[in-house]
């Protein structure tokens, strides 16, 4: 039994702004499995909500006649995992979000939601860091398109005015084309769980040279938000494929993190983890482009 | 039937949905209760104010710890003392005002449903006096400015020791002496359901429905707790989502019971949360062991010493009697002519411990067998090869309580069976010497295991028979089914002495303390050991009068009657079927007697299981994972019952058991006791992708107590895999682990202060 004043129902993006206007103190519940667990704790107690996860317009998956990807921001977990458009272009997205809890939660749980959640730990937030992400918000009066990078503000908090929702994640073709990517899911178990520390890598190699011509590293869990690690890129880009570009990352990743001490783990744990697991995903990724590289 | 994998009794009922759990029972309308719980770890309420709750639409009732009986009860599933000496500690009340632990039960709520409760539990105003709060035992036991309990000025529960030989002259020649500290983490049993209950009041009586392993105990604490006679109490248990231990305590039901007569008997659910069944319901014993020993040229232990500290948490429940029980395993199995144990149980402002799952042997065996491991280490000795030079082969009995004895000792035979399974000999040399970051390593541990708890408790348990028109029999006992298939196994047992199939044997599964026959419950695995020698008496009992009345049937036959699988037979010739019989048992214009038997029956025996476990790991140095990658438990349990029922309670102790060796622990605040990550998200239970293939063995051997040749298999799964795990570790890796579980965190630390990453 949860704990909800009113439940309004949105067919439409237009009528789900509108009941938004009209009640400026509900929330918006898409899939709900992160909205009722807060309900269940007490955080959310009382609230109101409105329903956005009957808006047949932010559902599903498609690439535009210019490249670019449109995801709908109510499309789910395992949706965009199963889905043909970003098996092909954008793997490493639908290997990231099936790493999300459990079979039911990703029947359940949409991108969206897991965004505007604004969890540091969100299995979706480094790849679509990684991936140059922008976010396509809607306000009834023509809205507005953001960079993921600006939309995260602090722990579980979101640049997302009253009265907006998000509705379209896009991804442009420039930032994926020639890319692959890898996600690295560190938690302490294998299914069920949070992150304790994530890494998301997108590369592009140029094979013929052996040379890493572009990277893109997105850390979660090592910042308040997701945090790209950008000072390490610039230091690697156009480095040699092989041992001294991955101990070079492995190194300089360590210096550009800044993780919490908690009881969940130690700073010093999540940077040895971080090392670990920044050099691993670059090394996946490079094979995944075919390159050649000595693990 | 006894030794069949027939299908659990219960199987289809629970796969389909059709078994009634207690939630499932609840019919009517009912009230939803909720309890008040503190937000310090240590002090005392000074003033509560409970009128805007009251006021709140749809509030039927708040009690706090003011209006409660002041009874104080013990809570522990253990059969009553009647010598006083020997009673549980009474040390709790309903609700209390003088705060022992972060979330104590200050007051409780009883609304028209459960929004309305949760919505008045935030109305209550209160205002407390801190205290420091002490959550570590080998400080909070020098005492503290307020003791937890003013009966123990040094929070010291209890303690004892005992000595055999004279350990200090063995250690001063003894050729190496190893001292090593060990440390247990609080963990929590995670059973499915939650601790649920619903009460109400029928005919000035009250009426329990309640998630329990111990019905006739709950029954019994209700009288304590509310000072009422006993037989004023109706405790009903239906199916139960699983219990571990947890449920072998007597939780919320007195509270429950309680309300139900503040509110003029109407039904009320008090239904716990997952937090606060973590918090506020039982966890397992931390325990810190500082051993020593000593052994000679030969490797053999010529004696050895064991100081160990339980953390109780603030309420006595189960007490001393597990870090005791520890005690008793610490001079069991192995050899040794000079051995000292002492334990001290210790209160804190932590989370109560209880009973779990081998009651107090998981925390034992870690200890000793990481010890055993290290001796041998010390020494240059294959692991295997020392434990096989000081273990005792054939039987043994203890030194202190008659009758416990290795009747049956199966152990050399099961590590023979676990060393070839993993292959110990070949994978300890190829394993030797690694270089990289990824290693791979072989251990190994053991335990012995008492079955049930007799001759340092009661041991009592009652079954009744009747035999029906149809010739099938009806079957009703005292004992619990919680999930480990007892209702099965009883079922079998029945049939094998009365000749029937199982399907002619119907059990009644719920027990009813007004109807069903005493019995204390499923715990130290008991039943098939206690009340399968209550059924086994009882069915020979009904064999006995079916063949007497028989005979009164038979007025020409002089032969030696027998009853197999619905006939009776004189001699070699069926002469009349069990059917006719029964038909004229019910329905004879002359002589009708319906036939029944009941026993209720003491046993006084005992008798040791046990087992080892090996396991195989693979250790991922520079992100601190282990993977499991073979393991296997071998279990001297006497003559299995059921093949397949034995099999799934070892694949489920060895899930407990991998848990508690590399992610289970129950973290608690540092300023005020509070459990951290009392989720089933933060608290890292094994979920299926994290287990490997399960591999259970078993070594059969008939033993003469059991009663049908079985012992111990309940609990043991749990023990061994634990200190396997950690034992490989250091075979992979060279790295000692001195506290459980084997995270990622403590291994990075492990492998980093080594040098090894």
């Amino acid at each position: 039994m949860y704990d909800i004043e009113h439940y309004y129902n949105a067919a439409t993006i237009a009528e789900a702004v509108e009941l938004l206007k009209e009640h400026p103190d509900a929330g918006i519940i898409s899939g709900g499995s992160d909205v009722l667990i807060k309900i269940r704790e007490g955080k959310m107690a009382g609230t109101s909500l409105v329903c956005i996860r009957d808006i047949k317009e932010i559902k599903g998956i498609q690439r535009m006649d210019s490249g670019d990807i449109y995801i709908g921001a109510g499309t789910t977990f395992s949706h965009i995992t199963a889905d043909p458009v970003i098996r092909k272009w954008i793997p490493v997205l639908g290997e990231a979000v099936d790493q999300v809890g459990g079979p039911q939660v990703r029947n359940i749980g949409t991108i969206g939601g897991n965004v505007c959640n604004g969890a540091v730990s969100a299995d979706s937030a480094p790849t679509l860091f990684s991936l140059n992400a922008m976010l396509r918000l809607s306000d009834g009066k023509g809205g507005r398109t953001v960079p993921v990078q600006s939309f995260y503000l602090g722990p579980g908090r979101v640049d997302l005015q009253p009265g907006e929702i998000l509705t379209h994640i896009v991804i442009p073709e420039r930032e994926y084309m020639g890319y692959h990517g890898h996600y690295v899911k560190y938690s302490m178990r294998n299914a069920m769980d949070i992150a304790t520390l994530s890494c998301s890598v997108v590369s592009k190699v140029d094979t013929e040279k052996g040379v890493l011509e572009d990277v893109r590293i997105t850390f979660g869990v090592a910042a308040p938000v997701p945090y790209r690690c950008v000072k390490t890129e610039e230091a690697v880009k156009g480095m040699e494929i092989g041992e001294p570009l991955y101990d070079q990352v492995e190194k300089l990743v360590r210096t550009e993190i800044n993780p919490r001490d908690s009881w969940r783990a130690s700073r010093a744990f999540r940077l040895q983890i971080g090392g670990e697991i920044a050099r691993r995903a670059l090394i996946r990724t490079i094979e995944l482009a075919g390159g050649r590289c000595k693990a | 039937m006894i030794g069949k994998s027939v299908p659990r009794v219960d199987a289809y009922d629970k796969i389909t949905g059709r078994a009634k759990f207690t939630d499932d029972l609840i019919l009517n309308k009912c009230l939803v209760a909720k309890v008040y719980h503190a937000r310090i770890g240590n002090g005392i309420v000074k003033s509560i104010d409970t009128s805007e709750a009251e006021a709140l639409d749809g509030v039927v009732k708040v009690v706090t710890f003011q209006d409660v009986p002041n009874h104080c009860y013990p809570t522990p599933g253990h059969p009553w003392s009647v010598e006083p000496a020997h009673q549980d500690v009474a040390d709790r009340n309903i609700l209390t005002g003088r705060i022992r632990y972060y979330g104590d039960d200050i007051a409780a709520v009883v609304a028209e449903d459960e929004v309305i409760a949760s919505r008045a539990l935030k109305l209550i105003k209160v205002e407390y006096e801190e205290y420091p709060v002490e959550i570590h035992p080998r400080k909070s036991m020098y005492g503290s400015p307020h003791p937890i309990h003013l009966d123990k000025k040094d929070n010291v529960l209890a303690r004892s020791n005992y000595l055999i030989g004279n350990v200090e002259k063995g250690l001063a020649e003894a050729d190496t002496v190893v001292k090593r500290s060990y440390k247990t983490p609080i963990v929590q049993h995670c059973h499915i359901e939650n601790p649920i209950s619903y009460a109400y009041m029928e005919k000035g009586r009250i009426v329990v429905v309640t998630s329990t392993q111990i019905p006739h105990i709950v029954r019994r604490v209700i009288g304590q707790a509310l000072g009422i006679p006993w037989g004023k109490i109706r405790v009903i248990k239906p199916y139960i989502g699983g219990g571990f231990g947890n449920k072998q305590d007597v939780l919320y039901e007195p509270l429950n019971a309680f309300l139900t007569t503040q509110v003029g008997g109407r039904i009320v659910k008090l239904d716990v949360s997952r937090e606060e069944t973590f918090c506020n319901t039982r966890t397992r014993h931390s325990i810190e062991y500082d051993l020593t020993a000593g052994v000679d040229k030969e490797g053999r232990l010529v004696a050895k010493d064991m100081t160990a500290y339980s953390n109780q948490g603030a309420y006595a429940s189960h007490g001393h009697a597990i870090a005791a029980n520890g005690l008793t395993a610490w001079r069991l199995q192995y050899a040794c002519p000079n051995i000292r144990g002492e334990a001290y149980t210790i209160y804190t402002n932590t989370p109560v411990a209880g009973a779990m799952r081998a009651y107090g042997i998981p925390q034992a065996a870690f200890a000793i067998e990481c010890f055993m491991e290290d001796i041998a280490a010390e020494i240059h000795m294959d692991p295997l090869e020392f434990r096989k030079k000081n273990l005792i082969q054939g039987y043994y009995e203890d030194a202190y309580l008659k009758p416990i004895a290795a009747n049956t000792n199966g152990i050399f035979e099961c590590l023979k069976k676990g060393a070839e399974y993993i292959g110990w000999e070949e994978k300890r040399k190829k394993y030797a010497r690694q270089e990289g970051y990824v290693r791979r390593g072989v251990g190994m541990s053991l335990f012995s295991y008492k079955t049930g708890v007799w001759p340092i408790s009661l041991e009592i348990a009652g079954a009744r028979m009747s035999l029906n028109q149809d010739g099938s029999i009806q079957l009703q006992i005292g004992a619990t089914e919680i999930g480990q298939g007892a209702d099965t196994v009883f079922s079998q047992m029945a049939a094998e002495t009365l000749h029937m199939d199982v399907e002619d044997v119907h059990i009644q599964s719920f027990q009813d303390t007004d109807v069903t026959p005493f019995d204390t419950g499923a715990y130290a695995s008991r039943q098939s050991f206690v009340t399968g020698t209550a059924v086994r008496q009882c069915a020979e009992l009904l064999y006995r009068k079916i063949l007497d009345y028989a005979r009164t049937l038979l007025t020409n036959e002089s032969r030696e009657l027998s009853l197999d699988h619905g006939y009776i037979y004189a001699g070699e010739d069926p002469v009349i079927s069990l059917e006719e019989v029964a038909m004229e048992s019910y329905y004879s214009l002359t002589n009708s007697s319906a036939i029944t038997a009941e026993v209720s029956t003491q046993v006084k025996k005992n008798t040791i299981a046990t087992g080892c476990c090996f396991a195989e790991i693979e250790v991922d140095m520079k992100l601190g994972k282990i993977r499991v990658l073979d393991i296997v438990n071998v279990h001297d349990s006497g003559k299995l019952l059921n093949p397949q029922l034995a099999e799934m309670q070892v694949h489920g102790g060895m899930s407990m058991g991998m848990g508690y060796g590399l992610s289970e622990q129950l973290l608690l605040d540092e300023k005020t006791g509070r459990p951290l990550n009392g989720t089933l998200l933060d608290y890292k239970l094994m979920t299926t992708m994290d287990t490997p293939d399960l591999k259970a063995e078993f070594v059969e051997m008939d033993d003469p107590m059991g009663p049908y040749g079985n012992k111990a298999l309940g609990e043991p799964p749990a023990i061994p895999g634990a200190p396997a795990i950690r034992n490989a570790v250091l075979h992979a890796t060279g790295v000692a682990f001195y506290e459980n579980p084997l995270t990622p965190q403590r291994l990075i630390e492990g492998f980093q202060n080594a040098g090894l990453i």
